[in-house]
């Protein structure tokens, strides 16, 4: 699994944003992001709470709306269209920190649901391809359950493989590990993993550490809404630039 | 630590007891006793004081239920037969049920036709209350507003035909044009039916109801409890719909359509509803052309549906702020549209919680369908008030016809109380 960094990584661009700055009321969270993510890349953001990363990815699939600035997502600019926002979010592909399964649905109508409403797959290919999905993330035999009978870790996998029934090019993870315990929390990560082996493009909000050295190829690290150093994981860590990111990783690297 | 051999912690059972039922305090119908009715010396005052009031209720209630007379014809006559006798006379409900359920103007020979729409409406709901069942059934559940309209009415076949026609060509119209924009399919449909609506009023032609196969009743003819049910299943079935759309509306982007709901809202929960009853009884003419006669039942069943689809809306909207934000943003995330997140993802979820809330409007509005008799509507109440307590011959008799129409409504109010239980228990998803 080492090497994991140099793997599949082409020059055809995925996301581009450009000057963008977003306010909440007067207050200016996110302030001129620049980012260029290229497809298969995996990318991993993290930063102190209230920094801004979380805003950041929600922006790329237009769960919040930014004020100035472009953001260009595989070709399409996302802009107040409709159509454009729709057609970016289904082929952006998100997992939340509280998973947000829908619990009145079994296992495997969460991962139809949207092939079937939004792509219009037959019934039986969304089922097969579902099925496929939940044998990835390794919980087949949950399919008929419903989530709340799911374990955090079970729950958070369903998710992912949800998002993944609607084939996505680029994947968003907002601190996917965060609501686990730390035992559930291998299991996500070795999904994700696995998912970025196979050249999935990734951002990921997290704080695990282990997991950025291990599968990112780029850590950007941001505060009070501003991108702050970028680098490859090796560098970022071994090798801080900027004193805030040396401040943050001493304090969340130290015990 | 202590010498093995001395431990006193240690020991080896010597063999198996056998088991032993437990002693007669402890078990059965004493100890049910004890715990329950007797357990402390004011628990056991209470129970005895309990008992004594029960008693004293049956020594009054049994031998009026068990004397009472059902054959006489005239509340002079109960008292004669029971001759100073306590009884009920409950010959007032042999003797005018036919007016306590259809009205005393329904014609008599004509009861077989409510009574099938009754009928049918039990299938008609059937698919829509337990939803196990095939889809298909839903054909007819769409086919019996006409259907029941037909019978009860009677008349010409022609005008619950072309109403049909009016809302498959509606409807079709959305379909085509809905897709691209939804205003256009919304207003075009409103459109295309009044279109039809009108030709096809002009096609029928002037006498057609003078001969028809079912004889033509007028809607100041319906009465009884069959109205109350009528009233209670046609507002309750067009408040709900009305009532989600003024919910999602109260929440709407849209600033306009947010404040009409709005507005709307608060207007009719702050107006009581016998206001509204009197303003479609009397008032509500002003607002029509001059010579458009618009059928009392219809204007009433308007107001009351807009009066409780403003209790629906808030009650629903209880239900949509109680889903976390995450259930929006993961319908969101996955491509989802408006129409689509609403209907798949958060009603479902909304209107489960809302249940309790929705049965505690529907059963509210079912029993208040009797204000229609402040209105001179002749429903169930408005028949005991009127025809049957003026007539000389059952002057007098309340408990019995009371009691009666308090019976009737207790069974369709518990019915639905009993249905929404296990509606909930069917659809608990998320805890088991």
């Amino acid at each position: 699994m080492t090497g994991t960094s140099q793997m599949q990584v082409s020059d055809e661009v995925a996301i581009t944003i450009d000057g963008m700055n977003k306010w909440y009321g007067s207050f200016h969270v996110l302030r001129d992001i620049n980012l260029t993510v290229y497809q298969g890349e995996r990318i991993v953001i993290c930063g102190p709470s209230g920094s801004g990363k979380s805003t950041l990815i929600r922006c790329i699939n237009a769960l919040e709306e930014h004020q100035q600035g472009t953001i260009t997502v595989d070709g399409t600019l996302l802009s107040s269209d409709l159509k454009n926002v729709d057609k970016i979010r289904s082929e952006v592909g998100m997992c939340f920190q509280h998973f947000n399964l829908f619990p009145h649905l079994t296992i495997l109508e969460n991962c139809t649901l949207a092939p079937i409403w939004v792509r219009k797959t037959p019934k039986k290919e969304a089922e097969e391809r579902a099925m496929h999905f939940l044998e990835k993330v390794k919980i087949p035999d949950q399919a008929n359950k419903y989530p709340g009978q799911l374990s955090g870790g079970q729950q958070q996998r369903v998710a992912i493989a949800r998002s993944l029934c609607m084939m996505p090019r680029i994947m968003l993870f907002d601190e996917p590990t965060s609501a686990l315990d730390p035992e559930m929390i291998k299991e996500v990560l070795d999904t994700m993993i696995e998912l970025a082996e196979e050249g999935m493009t990734m951002l990921c909000v997290t704080h695990e550490m282990g997991f950025a050295r291990q599968v990112a190829n780029r850590v950007i690290f941001m505060d009070a809404g501003q991108i702050v150093e970028q680098n490859e994981p090796e560098a970022f860590f071994n090798n801080p630039q900027s004193e805030r990111t040396q401040l943050f990783l001493s304090q969340i690297l130290g015990h | 630590m202590s010498d093995k051999t001395t431990n006193p912690i240690a020991f080896v059972a010597k063999g198996t007891i056998p088991p032993a039922p437990p002693p007669a305090s402890q078990a059965g119908v004493v100890k049910w006793v004890r715990d329950n009715l007797f357990s402390s010396v004011p628990n056991g005052v209470l129970t005895l004081v309990a008992l004594a009031v029960i008693y004293l209720l049956l020594q009054k209630t049994v031998p009026w239920l068990v004397n009472g007379v059902w054959t006489t014809s005239s509340l002079n006559e109960c008292r004669e037969v029971l001759d100073g006798r306590v009884g009920a006379c409950f010959s007032v409900l042999t003797e005018r049920w036919h007016q306590l359920l259809y009205g005393f103007k329904y014609p008599a020979d004509q009861y077989w036709r409510p009574n099938l729409a009754l009928v049918l409406l039990l299938v008609a709901a059937a698919p829509v209350l337990f939803f196990d069942l095939p889809r298909k059934l839903l054909i007819f559940t769409g086919l019996y507003p006409f259907i029941a309209f037909w019978l009860i009415w009677g008349g010409t076949i022609m005008a619950p035909i072309v109403a049909l026609v009016g809302f498959v060509a509606a409807g079709a119209v959305f379909q085509i044009y809905g897709r691209g924009s939804f205003a256009l399919g919304f207003f075009g449909g409103i459109a295309t039916a009044l279109i039809v609506w009108t030709l096809g009023g002009m096609l029928i032609p002037e006498g057609a109801s003078d001969n028809a196969m079912l004889q033509a009743v007028p809607s100041r003819d319906l009465g009884g409890f069959m109205l109350n049910l009528m009233l209670g299943v046609t507002c309750v079935s067009l408040s709900l719909p009305l009532g989600i759309a003024l919910a999602l509306g109260r929440q709407s982007d849209m600033p306009l359509i947010k404040w009409i709901c709005v507005v709307f809202i608060e207007f009719v929960r702050g107006v009581p509803l016998i206001t509204l009853l009197f303003v479609a009884s009397v008032m509500l003419a002003y607002f029509f052309p001059p010579d458009a006669t618009v059928d009392l039942f219809l204007r009433v069943v308007i107001m009351i549906t807009l009066f409780s689809a403003a209790y629906i809306a808030e009650v629903i909207r209880g239900g949509l702020a109680a889903l976390p934000k995450g259930q929006y943003e993961a319908a969101d995330s996955l491509g989802l549209d408006y129409p689509q997140a609403m209907r798949l993802i958060i009603l479902p979820q909304a209107l489960k919680i809302s249940i309790p809330g929705i049965v505690n409007v529907a059963v509210g509005l079912f029993k208040d369908t009797t204000l229609v008799s402040v209105i001179s509507m002749f429903d169930l109440v408005g028949m005991i008030r009127g025809p049957i307590l003026a007539s000389t011959e059952w002057n007098g008799v309340y408990w019995e016809l009371l009691g009666f129409a308090a019976f009737l409504f207790f069974i369709v109010c518990y019915g639905i109380s009993q249905y929404s239980q296990w509606l909930e228990r069917r659809l608990a998803t998320d805890h088991r």
